[in-house]
């Protein structure tokens, strides 16, 4: 049995459902990542496992205990908000001992458990700092301090790096997952952000307009998404239209020109057209050796994004990226030069047909 | 500025800073520097100046010595009884009202209702509103017919009288209770929502939240809005006017004797009497000035 | 059950507010015995006490508005754009009226100006007139500013006078021409506001002794029954229009009375 377990959880918002049958069990300190768009239903879910939204059904356990009826401040979750909500009014110490002076410990227990905290998340001597005196990252450090400090069995983070620095975000985040890991904490962490996510979890949840679209390792997300959603959320993507010419041995046209596919085209009909995706990196400069499809196009477009160059290079209607790391010793190619391409037969993914089908 | 020098390159015909030059500017303010003298500084300086100088001009502290007769100390002591009281009474019901309008779940066409009213019932301050509450609850008053009529209760018989102490203070809660909301409603919906859920999450029940967080964030605006309340109901000088008449020994109804006819027989001491009224109402405009300043920090 | 304490102070708070209104209105009927009519308000209408104290007080209203707003307009248009430096005593000086009590202002007119003065405002009464609406706009002056400052700062007066200047145009039309215009929301507010403050004053209308509507008021009050009632009406309506029409204009954006704290 799971340590948290939802089950068809569903919500609406007057005639807007805002979260559709919604179905995860979490192991005890795994670390969850719901990662998808605004308005996809990721916050509210997070907010219902909180006690701060009532589900119109659907149902919450946490350690086998059901506390879908709790209310927030009785389910012993600790919560991080976006806008880190530490109390204006109290010093960091005083905002860090908050829930253990309602839960009347004796003082000299609450003075070290804030010493504890505020080492873990190192900021000791900042105890008497107010939050206005201190940066982001440090407010944030301080919210988590501060919900973690009554030891609850979940922890929940709602999109707590989107209101930093980019260089404080890297950071911070591999900070708390440094955190969640000593503690062993069960955690939910909501972010739109696919490199934060893929960068921390133990498992994403990818959702779209309150569904469920895909659970899996950062690895499967990325290498084996199973909808065209998450292939075009998570990571870049190359999305080609190609003519199948011969269904059962893979043969498919893509502008014009023929290449293989390795699997996912059982049962289509001749003529009919296809959506594949293809990853930039598995694409290479130069024709491919034995086996392997070539694409032959022009250069459009050249990126020069540091460790990687991106170049897009256009075959008849199609733009592919092809993503290769910069060679010091060799300057990317120019623009307007006609080059072949190459890739793998099973690099490229059948997604859900085409719309126009 | 980094602006002008940019202008004093590319347009050196215009005059450096690219605008009218800064003597227009002084020129142009200069009639609102004038009025400001005359019709603030000059008349509050003649009574401050006046207060320290007996008849024939010479200094002297027997003005304000004189202002501790029994007469008009107890004159004092009413005006600050009535003030206090229509100021707290005022603050706690302005609060309770804001705070069921902006946080009491109330269906969304509550606030902006009580917002309008809020703004427009600080002007009815004045005789209307005396006249209105002698309707209410005078003797021939609506109230005070039905009370009888429909309860069989004599308001008057026991001891009630609109034109009394307490009635000028239930007629000053007309307009010290919207001024309160006024100012806290803005000063509520800056209560973030996250600060209730951190507190919730952490265990805290609407009493933690209240007493901890909420409260001491409010008490700036809380405390420097009630010195506000104070200093508006010891200026005031028409309700009482129009329904006490010259019955309660108010500060300002003694005074407006005084500037009509001499009741003092000293005119001086009717500037000791201003002299009072303005250190009073000075001191707890000052503090509200502060403590607002202060609130708006605390609540970055 | 979480929603009883709000409603329940709601209503309350409503009974209080409300039923002044309502019993002021009855009690205005009452004139006629044993029946309802308006027979106060015809009164009051046709008394031509009434007619010239609340001429008399729209008209200084009037010069209150346009002479106020004359002498704020480019007070704050200069400060904002070419002596920052003095804002704060601008702004001291508009807090004055607020902290100040009207009476004690007014004591101090009466002191200063009178027959032996180098200013003797009230020896004729048409200068004891100007006095009075020199107290009004000095009454006004804190929420007069206030609104035309705010309205400053949402129109970026800098770019516009530049704007205004590279075209040629000279700083009276560009006050008129380009600034004012753009003001119009604040200046029509705070005239509303100046208004309903006016007609119904009485402290300064009274002690100056100059026959505006306030004394009327007062005077009526202590003579008669059911007219005072019927006046109360009347200002109301007046305030209510008055404050109606900058609620109207001030939607979207904090209203005068409100940023005036």
């Amino acid at each position: 049995m799971a340590f948290l377990e939802i089950e068809s959880l569903q919500k609406s918002f007057g005639t807007n459902a805002v979260v559709r049958d919604f179905d995860l069990a979490v192991a005890q300190g795994e670390f969850i990542s719901f990662l998808g768009p605004s308005g996809c239903g990721k916050t509210t879910t997070l907010r219902m496992v909180a006690g701060f939204e009532h589900p119109d059904s659907g149902r919450i356990a946490i350690g086998g205990k059901d506390v879908t009826g709790l209310r927030a401040n009785q389910r012993n979750i600790g919560m991080v908000f976006q806008s880190y909500a530490l109390f204006p009014n109290m010093t960091v110490a005083e905002n860090v001992a908050y829930g253990l002076k309602i839960a009347r410990r004796p003082k000299d227990e609450i003075r070290q458990r804030v010493t504890e905290m505020l080492g873990l998340i190192k900021l000791p001597g900042m105890g008497d700092r107010y939050p206005h005196q201190l940066s982001g990252g440090q407010q944030q450090r301080v919210a988590l301090a501060r919900a973690l400090s009554v030891n609850p069995q979940v922890l929940l983070l709602d999109e707590p790096l989107s209101a930093l620095d980019a260089k404080i975000r890297i950071a911070l985040r591999e900070e708390i997952r440094a955190v969640q890991r000593k503690l062993g904490i069960t955690t939910i962490y909501v972010t739109h952000d696919q490199e934060e996510a893929l960068s921390i979890s133990d498992r994403i949840v990818v959702m779209s307009e309150g569904r469920i679209e895909q659970v899996g390792t950062p690895f499967e997300i990325y290498n084996r998404p199973r909808t065209r959603f998450v292939a075009s959320f998570v990571g870049t993507l190359n999305i080609l239209q190609g003519r199948v010419l011969d269904g059962a041995a893979g043969r498919v046209a893509i502008d014009g020109q023929e290449i293989r596919v390795a699997c996912g085209l059982d049962g289509a009909a001749a003529g009919a057209t296809r959506a594949f995706a293809l990853r930039p990196e598995a694409v290479t400069l130069g024709a491919a050796g034995s086996g392997g499809n070539t694409l032959r196009g022009t250069i459009e477009q050249v990126s020069f994004l540091g460790s990687v160059v991106r170049i897009r290079v256009k075959t008849g209607e199609s733009g592919i990226l092809l993503d290769t790391f910069n060679d010091p010793k060799a300057a990317p190619p120019k623009f307007g030069r006609i080059v072949e391409i190459n890739f793998g037969e099973e690099d490229l993914l059948v997604l859900d047909s085409a719309p126009t089908d | 500025m980094a602006q002008s020098s940019l202008e004093t390159a590319a347009a050196p015909r215009r005059p450096a800073t690219g605008v009218a030059p800064a003597s227009w500017a002084w020129l142009g303010v200069a009639p609102f520097f004038l009025f400001a003298v005359l019709f603030l500084m000059l008349p509050t300086l003649h009574l401050v100046i006046g207060a320290f100088e007996d008849a024939d001009g010479n200094f002297t502290f027997n003005n304000i010595v004189n202002l501790f007769t029994p007469q008009i100390m107890s004159s004092f002591w009413v005006t600050i009884e009535i003030s206090m009281l229509s100021a707290v009474g005022g603050a706690v019901i302005g609060f309770l009202l804001a705070y069921a309008g902006v946080m009491g779940g109330l269906p969304r066409w509550v606030r902006p209702v009580l917002m309008t009213f809020s703004g427009v019932a600080p002007n009815f301050a004045g005789l209307p509103l005396a006249f209105a509450f002698l309707a209410t609850l005078g003797r021939t008053g609506l109230v005070t017919a039905l009370l009888f009529n429909v309860f069989g209760f004599k308001l008057y018989d026991h001891g009630f009288n609109v034109t009394s102490f307490w009635g000028l203070v239930l007629a000053y809660l007309y307009f010290q209770i919207p001024l309160m909301v006024l100012i806290l409603v803005p000063a509520l919906d800056g209560l973030k929502r996250e600060w209730r859920e951190a507190s919730d999450i952490l265990g805290g029940n609407a009493w933690h939240f209240w007493r901890h967080v909420a409260i001491p964030i409010l008490w700036p605006s809380l405390v420097g809005t009630t010195l506000l309340l104070f200093a508006n109901a010891f200026g005031a000088v028409a309700t009482a006017y129009g329904l006490t008449g010259s019955g309660i020994n108010l500060v300002t109804i003694m005074l407006f004797a005084q500037i009509r006819g001499d009741v003092l027989h000293d005119q001086n001491l009717g500037y000791a009497l201003s002299l009072g009224m303005v250190v009073v109402t000075v001191l707890s405009n000052t503090a509200y000035i502060v403590l607002r300043a202060r609130s708006r920090q605390g609540l970055r | 059950m979480k929603k009883f304490l709000p409603w329940l102070i709601m209503a309350i708070c409503t009974i209080y507010f409300v039923v002044p209104l309502a019993c002021t209105f009855e009690f205005s009927l009452r004139l006629k015995r044993g029946q309802y009519s308006f027979a106060a308000y015809a009164n009051v209408f046709g008394d031509s006490r009434f007619q010239e104290t609340f001429l008399y007080s729209t008209e200084l209203a009037i010069a209150t508005i346009v002479f106020g707003t004359l002498l704020v307009v480019p007070t704050a248009y200069w400060i904002r754009l070419r002596l920052p430096s003095l804002r704060p005593v601008v702004e001291f000086i508009t807090l004055m009226p607020l902290v100040i009590p009207a009476i004690i202002l007014v004591f101090g007119y009466v002191r200063i100006y009178n027959s032996s003065s180098l200013l003797p405002l009230t020896s004729a009464s048409w200068s004891t007139d100007v006095l009075l609406g020199c107290s009004y706009i000095t009454l006004a002056l804190p929420y007069m500013y206030r609104a035309i400052d705010t309205g400053l700062q949402s129109i970026d007066i800098r770019t516009l006078t530049e704007a205004a200047e590279s075209l040629g145009a000279r700083w009276p039309s560009i006050l008129f021409g380009v600034i004012l215009p753009n003001l119009r929301v604040a200046i029509v507010s705070s005239a509303f506001l100046t208004f309903a403050t006016v007609i119904g004053e009485f402290t300064m209308a009274s002690l100056l002794d100059r026959p505006a509507f306030g004394p009327y008021l007062q005077l009526i009050g202590a003579n008669r029954a059911y007219e005072p009632s019927a006046l109360a009406v009347i200002t109301f309506l007046i305030t209510w229009g008055c404050m109606g029409v900058i609620q109207l204009l001030g939607r979207g954006r904090r209203g005068v009375a409100a940023s005036a704290y």
